[in-house]
This record gives structure tokens, C-alpha cells and sequence, in this order.
């Protein structure tokens, strides 16, 4: 809670919708949608497959291109159209569902590739960064394997270190624990558990109600596209206001 | 019998009554193929010299001495078509990779190259080779180039050359649309640009993937360069035919065939698997049954 108090006594949030509108076709997936995140906040995502929790994080690094409204980073707009979103992207990460590692390079190539190629550090430089992060997630002897031989969870978290590497503001971690085993789900949360407090700012697609109660600073539940309720995990999973925050809770604790 | 179930329970791991069933189901079918073969065979040894003009047709395609004499002189003349298919290669590969890469550009300011990228590639691919190999062969020299710029080889097998750079590049394409969508957006997230992603990312998983493909079309090339000879250099199918005439005799033709097969087979059999590994890689567990 101190970080929040802090980064909203400088002023601008780090990330921030406002009237955000976007339709794939006919479908319209995210309706009039606003929400702020502050500098180093937690904010976790919930609600039904297609209330647009996917959508939304991809509209943030501009993997989508909104239809109206805008999208704010550090006050800075970025849906702008024609601009170029290499820089924005440069400073906020993702990770995705299905890990999505480049099978033909090894563990560490995956981590040094955009490093050398995008922020242009020396091959040894970005070479050691990726073995401190290996080291620091505990996956050091994995760096010459490639992804194919490791585990749905060691590939996940090499998906986090890879999205980690490049020193991102922002992180958003889309469903990222949905593809895995149950059995490796821990491995894959604890490592988000040590980004807390680290300074960045995390935007979470979850379905893991338990992790999202942990973790966050906010939960935000999304409907149709639009946010439904946001609030402390303790308001929302405790005591949510809205009818169809209850529904959707009732739904998940009844599997 | 006691003596067998001995035997079998003493030396080798007991087999179950399905695993036993199985081995005697493979036995069966490797008797059956063998026996097969050998009727076949046996039946192509006793009949085809019981047909009425064998005689003929084997002192006129099969003639001992005529192999000797022409082997080397066909050896010497099937040099021409390896060089010829060796600077084609890598001409049409890189061509190739840029038309494919062309036809998946996805700027819109772009769109002329991706329509004459489409355009070639018909073209190319809607004529048949030896027509091309006419066309540009006498066409090109036909304007009164100066030398070494009129000679047929050059522009036979720039024709060989713009032909299999058509079919190449589709092969290219259909190697680069197979990279799943998630790759690319996994590289952009990082901050790759366009052009870097297609570089780092999509190209080396879509090579990969395409090589089987690639290899059966350069077997195609390996037998496509003979059609050169059509507009006049002397490699080893148009050798084949000057002996042919000086000796009456088509036994040439048939050591013209060998000398190619024993080119070919060996890249088909590679070919094939490549192909088998790569299946085995990407498709999953076979069924039994």
C-alpha cells in the first residue's frame, strides 16, 4: 500500500485506459473500458472467458490496435495512431498463456536475443544478465537446454525471465498459469510473488482467485468488456458489490 | 513342445499371449512380402525373354560394349549438367527466399511488390519448364548480344533458374505462413521490429520445416537440367543421343538413366527421411490400427 500512496502523490498513473473500445468484427470485446494502475501496483483481471481480460493487456503493449478511446503510459499516449510501438514495447513486457519460447534457440538465446538486438548490449553482457536471472529463478543449469526439454512450468518461467530481461515498467502476465499442470502452477506464481514490491508494475489476467486474493493491490472483475467492480482483494472476494461479481465468484467456488 | 517352452522361459523374457500373437503377425507379413518378391521377380526373369523381339530390344538398349564405350564419354558430358545445376542452386534459392518474402510483406505501401510477387510466381509456375528454357534461350541471345552474353548455357539455365525460383518460393512461403501467429507476437512484445522478427524468428523455424520439400524439388532440378540440351549444349542427354545416332544403338540412353539414378536415389532416400523425421517430430503418437 505504500507504493500506491506513493506513485499517486507523483501524479500520473503508470498505465491508464480511458473509454477504451475494441471490436474484432462484429465482437466487441472491450465497451467504454477505463481503468488506472499506479506505478508499482499489483491489479489482477478476473472474470468469465471473453470478458476481455486477454484483449486488454494485449491493447497495453499494442499487440492490438484500439478502436476509441486511449491508452495512457506514464501520461503519455500511446494508441496513438502512426506511432511507432517499438519503444513503448521496449517498457512494457508480457508473458502469455502458451509460454510461446522460440523452440530453435536454446533457454539462454531466448533470453539474450531482443537484448542484444533491441537494446543492443554486448553479446557477454547479456549473456551474464540472463545467467543472474537463471541463477535468481533457479533454472541456472537450464541455460544451454532448449525449450522443448523443460517442463511446462520451467518454460513458463523462462518466459517470465526472457519478458524480465529487458527491465520492463510494466509486466503483464496473461493467464500465464492456464496451460500448466496443477502440480506446476507454485513454481510459476512464486516467481511472480518476488516481482512484488520490486518496483514494477504488474497487470495480471488470472483465473487463480486464491493467487489474484494474495497478491494484489486491486482486483479488477471484468464483464463484457467492461469493468465490472475493482477494489481491494478483500472488498471484491469478501464482500463484492456488484450482482454479477457474486454470480461469477458463486460460479468459480462452486467447481 | 516341453523342450521349446523351456527354452523360451530359461533364455529370453517371458512374452505375453498378445505380445506373442504380434511377433507371429510380423513373421507372417515378412514371409508373405518375401514371397511376393520372389514371384515377381522370377516372373519378370522367365517372361520378358520369352517376348518375341527380346533379342532385339536387348542387343539395341542393353549391349555390353556399347556401355563401354559410352560411359565415359557420358561421364564426361554429365560434368556440364552438374555444373549447371550447382550455379543454379543457390541463384534460385536466394531468389526464391526474396520473392516469398516479398508476397509476405504486410505494409500496405507494398502492395505492388506483393502483386508482381504473385504475378511471378504464376507465371513462372503456368508454363512449362522446356517452353521457358526455348523462350529465354533463343529469345534472350536473339538480340544481338555480344559474347559471352548470346551463349544458350547461360540463358538456359538462367530459364531453369527463374522456373524453379517460382516453385522454391511458394515452398519458402507456405514454410513462413506455417509459423504460429503466437511467435510473432512473442518477438514484437520483446521489441523486435518487423524485419528483425522475420529474421531471428520466423525464417530459421520455417527453413527448418521446409527442407524436405526443398530437397524434392532440387531432385526435380537435378533432372530438369538435361532439358537444356534442347538449345544446344552438350551435356549428357544430348551426348546420349549423338551416340545414339553414330551407333545405331540406344544403349546410352539407359547408361544416361543409370548415371542419373545413381544422383537421384541417393537425395530421394534423403529426402524421404527427412520427411519421416519430420513427421515423426510433428504429428504425434501413430495409431495401432
Amino acid at each position: 500500500m505504500t507504493t500506491l500512496a506513493a506513485s499517486r502523490a507523483t501524479g500520473a498513473p503508470k498505465v491508464s485506459l480511458r473509454s477504451v473500445t475494441k471490436s474484432f468484427g462484429t465482437n466487441t470485446v472491450l465497451r467504454d473500458l477505463s481503468l488506472d494502475v499506479a506505478t508499482g501496483e499489483v491489479v489482477s483481471l478476473i472474470g468469465a472467458s471473453g470478458s476481455g481480460k486477454t484483449t486488454l493487456l494485449r491493447c497495453v503493449n499494442l499487440l492490438e490496435q484500439i478502436d476509441d478511446g486511449v491508452v495512457l503510459l506514464d501520461g503519455d499516449e500511446i494508441s496513438a495512431i502512426g506511432l511507432d510501438p517499438n519503444p513503448v514495447r521496449r517498457r512494457v513486457g508480457i508473458v502469455f498463456q502458451s509460454f510461446n519460447l522460440f523452440p530453435h534457440m536454446s533457454v539462454a538465446r531466448n533470453i539474450t536475443l531482443a537484448l542484444t538486438k533491441v537494446l543492443g548490449l554486448e553479446n557477454d553482457a547479456a549473456t551474464q544478465r540472463a545467467t543472474e536471472l537463471l541463477t535468481r529463478f533457479g533454472l541456472a543449469d537450464k541455460a544451454g537446454a532448449f525449450p522443448d526439454q523443460l517442463s511446462g512450468g520451467q518454460q513458463q518461467r523462462v518466459a517470465i525471465i526472457r519478458a524480465l530481461a529487458m527491465q520492463p515498467e510494466v509486466l503483464l502476465l496473461d493467464e500465464i498459469t492456464s496451460a500448466l499442470d496443477p502440480e506446476l502452477v507454485g513454481e510459476v506464481l512464486d516467481v511472480v510473488r518476488e516481482l512484488k514490491g520490486s518496483g514494477i508494475t504488474l497487470l495480471i489476467a488470472t483465473h487463480e482467485m486464491a493467487f489474484a486474493r494474495e497478491i494484489s493491490d486491486r482486483v479488477c472483475f471484468l464483464h463484457a468488456g467492461s469493468v465490472a467492480e475493482i477494489g481491494s482483494p478483500s472488498q471484491v472476494f469478501g464482500a463484492p458489490r456488484d450482482e454479477r461479481t457474486q454470480q461469477f465468484l458463486r460460479r468459480v467456488r462452486s467447481n | 513342445m516341453a523342450l521349446g517352452l523351456h527354452r523360451r522361459s530359461g533364455h529370453q523374457p517371458r512374452l505375453t499371449t498378445r505380445q506373442e500373437h504380434e511377433r507371429q503377425q510380423r513373421r507372417r507379413s515378412s514371409f508373405i512380402a518375401a514371397a511376393s518378391t520372389f514371384v515377381v521377380l522370377v516372373a519378370v526373369a522367365v517372361f520378358i525373354p520369352r517376348m518375341p523381339r527380346w533379342d532385339r530390344v536387348k542387343k539395341s538398349f542393353f549391349d555390353v560394349n556399347q556401355m563401354r564405350d559410352s560411359f565415359p564419354r557420358l561421364i564426361d558430358a554429365f560434368w556440364l549438367d552438374v555444373k549447371i545445376f550447382v550455379w543454379t542452386t543457390p541463384a534460385i534459392f536466394i531468389a526464391a527466399l526474396l520473392i516469398a518474402l516479398a508476397r509476405n510483406s504486410r505494409s500496405p505501401a507494398l502492395f505492388p511488390v506483393r502483386m508482381l510477387a504473385a504475378a511471378y510466381t504464376d507465371v513462372m509456375r503456368g508454363v512449362p519448364v522446356i517452353l521457358w528454357i526455348y523462350l529465354v534461350g533463343f529469345g534472350v541471345p536473339g538480340l544481338g548480344l555480344e559474347r559471352p552474353f548470346n551463349s544458350p548455357l547461360l540463358w538456359g539455365s538462367v530459364a531453369l533458374g527463374m522456373t524453379y525460383s517460382g516453385y522454391v518460393a511458394e515452398v519458402f512461403r507456405a514454410g513462413i505462413d506455417s509459423v504460429h501467429e503466437s511467435q510473432r507476437a512473442a518477438a514484437r512484445s520483446l521489441g523486435l521490429s518487423s524485419a528483425q522478427t522475420m529474421r531471428h524468428v520466423v525464417l530459421p523455424q520455417a527453413i527448418r520445416r521446409v527442407v524436405p520439400p526443398l530437397l524434392n524439388d532440387m531432385v526435380s532440378l537435378q533432372k530438369d537440367v538435361a532439358l537444356v540440351s534442347l538449345i544446344g549444349p552438350i551435356e549428357i542427354l544430348r551426348q546420349a543421343g549423338i551416340d545414339k545416332a553414330k551407333f545405331a544403338n540406344f544403349t546410352p540412353f539407359v547408361v544416361a538413366a543409370l548415371i542419373f539414378l545413381s544422383v537421384t536415389i541417393p537425395l530421394t532416400r534423403l529426402t524421404d527421411y527427412l520427411w519421416h523425421r519430420e513427421r515423426r517430430r510433428t504429428s504425434g503418437t501413430r495409431v495401432a490400427a
